[in-house]
């Protein structure tokens, strides 16, 4: 584990515009990454042997309704080689909903980044698909955001 | 008159879906047909949508144990397991060695349990019936297990935030060890009708092809990965619930096609039953509950007799407890492949958001490579091989 921390200040060290804030809890890394940057962010790890993190494990979006952010769109990464994972965070306002796809660097990230668009109304550009996924055809709330309530509208 | 520019060609979109048999439930799937090729397989989602991660935050860490169960409902126990250990590492709570074994134990007849079902429909898919009578001969057995644990064939929520939900009953382990040893027989059994089957070879071999670079670009884990080559398994690779404790052998394939994924899950059932064997002769004594009376209530005798225990049982059940602030990611090796949980806590006694990875969702996210530009008919193959469970995909 230590390791991975060190690799971690690493990335912070590489990119110090891009990398606002490292935290580590309970054995587990996070970064938060300038959605500006994400995207040379995220090339880098999965392209450098070092890190390898060729296996997007997960994507989501979180609502922080009373944050500073209004969103976090929250990534997984993990290495298949390495068995190590990281979890990468970029903040967003309520404002600007928009974030660059990683599909290009991870195809898996085209379902998940769907499904965050159906649950949650975080637009991916440059996405090959941004359809909604998981809900009946003709919806038109975001069932995971804070304000929708329980038993549907 | 010439014929053959009378005959027109154009592509026939066919629904394949939801209601039908060997979608395994409710999925259904768009194919674009250029005659009997599929140009394009477009998977449609949803029919099972019940908005579990929603309803995960209305609930308290404990009653959730109970959504994780009707997620992959053919694997219940492995469910729980995923779920709770995240849970628990953000309680910074340490389970005991013999409730950990358990799990192991629980988890490891889930896989078999959940292999024999998706042997039994799979080889059923492709014509060959018989296997599905032996499989659920078999599978029979694993439900009685559960039942002596859970009271229950299904949905059983035995696995709990700090241990289980109560020790093992009088004559578990004595029924555990009864099947596993007349399970390598039957998988023997089940061999002998398909591996050197003239019709499965055809119908399988060469069939739905990925290979494990498409596959790890397309998040594909689990037994479906390691059909095409890759020594991944979560068990290993980064071990929980004292799985480092146990010998066993990660089985691969070489070709990625169908064939090589049903190989795969064959010789898992072998391993797992190692691993339930070395469980039984490794069994320690002792506590099955984590000492936190805040977390885990007080045993049910005590409960009936003592009037502070009926308190704290009572306080538990309806309010929970309050997890500390902070976020966790826990991924196990589920029969289908990671299965993690994301808990964000805001220090309450429910989760702020939960996120669930569940396999089969990502892993149809394959089905479109494995399928198109091969027959029709291979289709219900591939969709077989992935081994999905709609409840997981739609959640």
């Amino acid at each position: 584990m230590a390791k991975t921390g060190e690799l971690v200040e690493n990335i912070k060290d590489k990119f110090p515009n891009a990398v606002e804030e490292v935290i580590s809890f309970r054995d587990e890394y996070t970064i938060r990454v300038k959605r500006e940057h994400l995207l040379e962010v995220v090339q880098f790890l999965k392209e450098d042997p070092e890190y390898g993190f060729n296996f997007l494990s997960d994507l989501c979006g979180v609502e922080y309704p009373q944050g500073e952010h209004h969103f976090e769109v929250v990534y997984h990464l993990y290495s298949i080689e390495h068995t190590h994972r990281l979890r990468m965070k970029v903040s967003l306002l309520a404002s600007d909903l928009t974030i660059p796809s990683v599909s290009s660097v991870w195809k898996t990230a085209n379902w998940h980044e769907r499904e965050c668009y159906d649950m949650l109304g975080i637009n991916f550009s440059d996405h090959p698909d941004l359809r909604r996924i998981l809900t009946p055809e003709g919806f038109k709330d975001y069932p995971l955001r804070k304000d929708f309530p329980l038993r549907g509208r | 008159m010439d014929v053959a520019s009378d005959i027109r060609t154009e592509t026939v979109t066919l629904n394949m879906g939801p209601q039908h048999p060997s979608t395994h439930g409710v999925l259904r799937v768009i194919l674009e047909m250029e005659g009997e090729v599929i140009t394009k397989a477009t998977p449609v989602l949803g029919y099972l949508h019940r908005g579990i991660e929603k309803m995960a935050e209305y609930k308290t860490y404990q009653q959730i144990v109970t959504l994780t169960d009707r997620l992959d409902y053919t694997s219940p126990f492995i469910n729980n397991l995923a779920y709770v250990l995240p849970v628990e590492k953000l309680l910074g709570i340490e389970i005991p060695l013999r409730a950990q074994y358990i799990r192991v134990l629980m988890a490891e007849i889930t896989r078999i349990q959940s292999h024999l079902i998706w042997l039994g429909t799979h080889a059923l898919d492709l014509g060959a019936m018989s296997p599905l009578l032996y499989c659920f001969r078999e599978r029979e057995e694993t439900l009685d297990i559960f039942e002596m644990v859970g009271g229950a064939r299904m949905n059983q929520s035995y696995i709990r935030v700090g241990g289980l939900a109560g020790d093992l009953p009088e004559g578990f382990l004595e029924k555990v060890r009864d099947v596993s040893e007349i399970l390598p027989s039957r998988v023997e059994g089940y061999e002998t009708l398909l591996t050197k089957n003239k019709i499965w070879l055809s119908r399988t071999k060469g069939v739905g092809i990925i290979s494990a670079e498409d596959g790890i670009d397309l998040g594909l884990s689990g037994p479906s990965l390691r059909g095409s080559g890759v020594k991944w398994d979560l068990r290993k690779a980064n071990p929980y619930s004292s799985y480092d404790h146990f010998d066993f052998e990660i089985p691969t394939g070489e070709n990625g096609d169908t064939y090589d994924r049903y190989l795969v899950r064959m010789e898992e059932m072998r391993q797992s039953n190692r691993i339930i064997k070395q469980v039984l002769d490794k069994l320690p004594s002792g506590e099955v509950n984590v000492c936190n009376p805040k977390v885990v209530p007080p045993p049910k005798e005590k409960v009936l007799t003592n009037i502070e225990s009926l308190i704290i049982h009572f306080h538990i059940m309806s309010e929970g407890f309050d997890v500390p602030q902070g976020e966790a990611y826990c991924s196990v090796e589920s029969s289908k492949g990671e299965l993690g949980f994301y808990i964000v806590s805001d220090g309450s006694n429910k989760p702020y958001r939960i996120k669930i990875r569940t396999p089969s969702f990502i892993n149809l996210q394959s089905l479109s490579t494995m399928a198109e530009g091969r027959m029709m008919s291979d289709m219900v193959a591939v969709i077989g091989s992935i081994d999905i469970c709609l409840g997981e995909v739609d959640r």
